[in-house]
């Protein structure tokens, strides 16, 4: 069974085109690593499947429900939009964390507000109010325990180091029980030392059988971790499938030109680090 | 002493019958500052929310009417409010709103004080939310929060945090600025003190001075004592 289909998405910012036809999709349990140089188009694309962008043509699927279709023009509610994102989580580059709420607030806020909205709407009864929001919390803290950092509870942001701060936003991400999680290029706002335990805590998912897009500069961590790799370049799919072949094979002169680029700066970090 | 007392039971012009009389005026002085907050504060977010409007022609009259009334003298406007309506349009403050007796000039003044006060703060509403990251915003959409529920439980608190600084300049500037309300016969406590000079006394004139430093004081312990409060996060 499908988790996404993506069909011929297209998305152009004024005359540049960004995305000129994207086409894949992704079964439950599979994670895709999404490589390719910066302007290739990678981030757009995760940010149309999460309706933070429309695309201009095409249509994206989450588990069989139609999230978006280019060529539907009817106005779409707001209520509407915000139910279909749902089926998506989103990990951001720079975290995005609610800085005035500590991390178990910063994971509890949505479902918190949701909950509000359900019983306003009546279709969840007002007497099950408290013991609805304990779940919630208890849930919280079992995805806080989940991505290690129980003792980080009622911690705020700007007391935490960027890996923490990325594993609170999978928690929160999490919480929301999407059926697929997107990450946009998940560790590059890290210092080096830092990826390792938020690579840790995907791989951690992967092994849970969740479905994920993760968009990545971390070549190793798309060998080892996707199933299968996406090379995306002008806003094209170049080349695509499993990972040791598309990163262990190149068949395209731009993926041999970016991996190349990309060992390089690999293999200087590596000199550094040796001193 | 003996001659204080003696020039209080003559005219009241002692030290402390200058004090109660001053205090008289003061009061005027504190009503119009607070009834320009009540009024100005929630009057300028809405303004606010008007020159950020993606509906052109509104953001475009927000704007051209924030230009406005910032760039004309507050005591011009003063004197606009109060004497247009009845040169044009035959129109007299009134002197009782909801059954209660009230001093028009003060309710003119009070309207003029609100409609400038709002402007400015528009402005530092706006910088506030604008200078929060696109991020912030995003994020709460991909966690299926409304565009309400953005605003008020993730963007608010930290544009508040962000423009308690501007804020308080503005505030304590509205502190002293309600001495303009004189020029359409307000007596807040400089007018009072003018009308002490009728007696020959000058003095109390630069004591008003004290009640303005004071309550600037405080003023300036509350601001801080927000930032304070807000410390706990950065944003």
């Amino acid at each position: 069974m499908s988790v996404l289909e993506v069909k011929n998405i297209t998305k152009s910012f004024g005359k540049t085109e960004v995305l000129s036809g994207i086409n894949f999709s992704l079964k439950q349990g599979e994670v895709v690593a999404i490589i390719g140089s910066s302007g290739s188009g990678k981030t757009t694309l995760l940010r149309c499947l999460n309706l933070l962008e429309r695309a201009d043509g095409g249509s994206i699927t989450v588990a069989d429900e139609v999230i978006y279709d280019a060529a539907d023009t009817g106005r779409h509610s707001e209520e509407d939009i915000r139910k279909k994102r749902l089926n998506l989580g989103l990990i951001f580059q720079s975290f995005n964390l609610f800085p005035q709420y500590t991390a178990i607030d910063n994971i509890t806020l949505a479902p918190r507000l949701a909950l509000g909205e359900a019983i306003k709407n009546k279709t969840v009864p007002a007497q099950e109010k408290a013991e609805r929001l304990a779940a919630i919390t208890q849930e919280a803290e079992l995805l806080l325990e989940r991505v290690g950092l129980s003792d980080r509870r009622d911690y705020y942001p700007c007391q935490l180091s960027g890996g923490q701060q990325q594993r609170v936003a999978i928690a929160r991400a999490l919480a929301l029980k999407p059926a697929l999680l997107c990450f946009d290029e998940p560790t590059s706002a890290l210092d080096p030392e830092l990826t390792g335990e938020v690579l840790r805590v995907i791989r951690s998912l992967k092994d849970e059988g969740r479905t994920m897009i993760v968009v990545t500069h971390e070549m190793e961590f798309a060998r080892r971790v996707a199933d299968r790799v996406i090379f995306m370049a002008h806003g094209v799919i170049v080349e695509e499938g499993p990972a040791e072949d598309v990163i262990g094979n190149p068949k395209s002169d731009e993926l041999r030109a970016f991996l190349q680029k990309a060992s390089d700066v690999n293999g200087a970090d590596d000199k550094n680090t040796a001193k | 002493m003996v001659l204080g007392i003696l020039t209080a039971a003559r005219g009241g012009t002692g030290f402390l019958d200058v004090t109660l009389k001053l205090l008289e005026g003061f009061e005027v002085t504190l009503l119009l500052f607070a009834l320009t907050l009540v009024f100005a504060l929630p009057l300028g977010l809405v303004i606010a929310f008007g020159s950020m409007s993606r509906f052109k022609p509104l953001k475009y009259v927000t704007r051209t009417f924030v230009w406005i009334i910032r760039g004309v003298p507050l005591m011009l406007q003063l004197f606009l409010v109060f004497y247009v309506p009845g040169m044009l349009f035959d129109l007299q403050w009134p002197t009782e709103l909801f059954g209660m007796p009230i001093n028009s000039r003060f309710l003119a003044a009070l309207v003029a004080f609100v409609i400038n006060y709002a402007c400015y703060f528009s402005e530092i509403y706006r910088g506030g939310i604008e200078s929060i990251s696109r991020g912030q915003y995003e994020a709460g959409q991909v966690l299926g929060m409304s565009k309400s529920q953005i605003f008020f439980k993730v963007v608010l608190l930290q544009v508040v945090k962000r423009i308690v600084p501007p804020m308080s300049n503005e505030v304590i500037t509205l502190v002293k600025d309600t001495a303009l309300a004189r020029v359409i016969i307000v007596v807040e406590i400089i007018m009072a003190a003018e009308e002490l000079m009728s007696r020959s006394l000058i003095w109390p004139l630069f004591y008003t001075g004290v009640f303005y430093l004071l309550f600037v004081g405080i003023l300036t312990i509350l601001f801080g004592w927000i930032e304070k409060k807000l410390d706990y996060f950065k944003a």
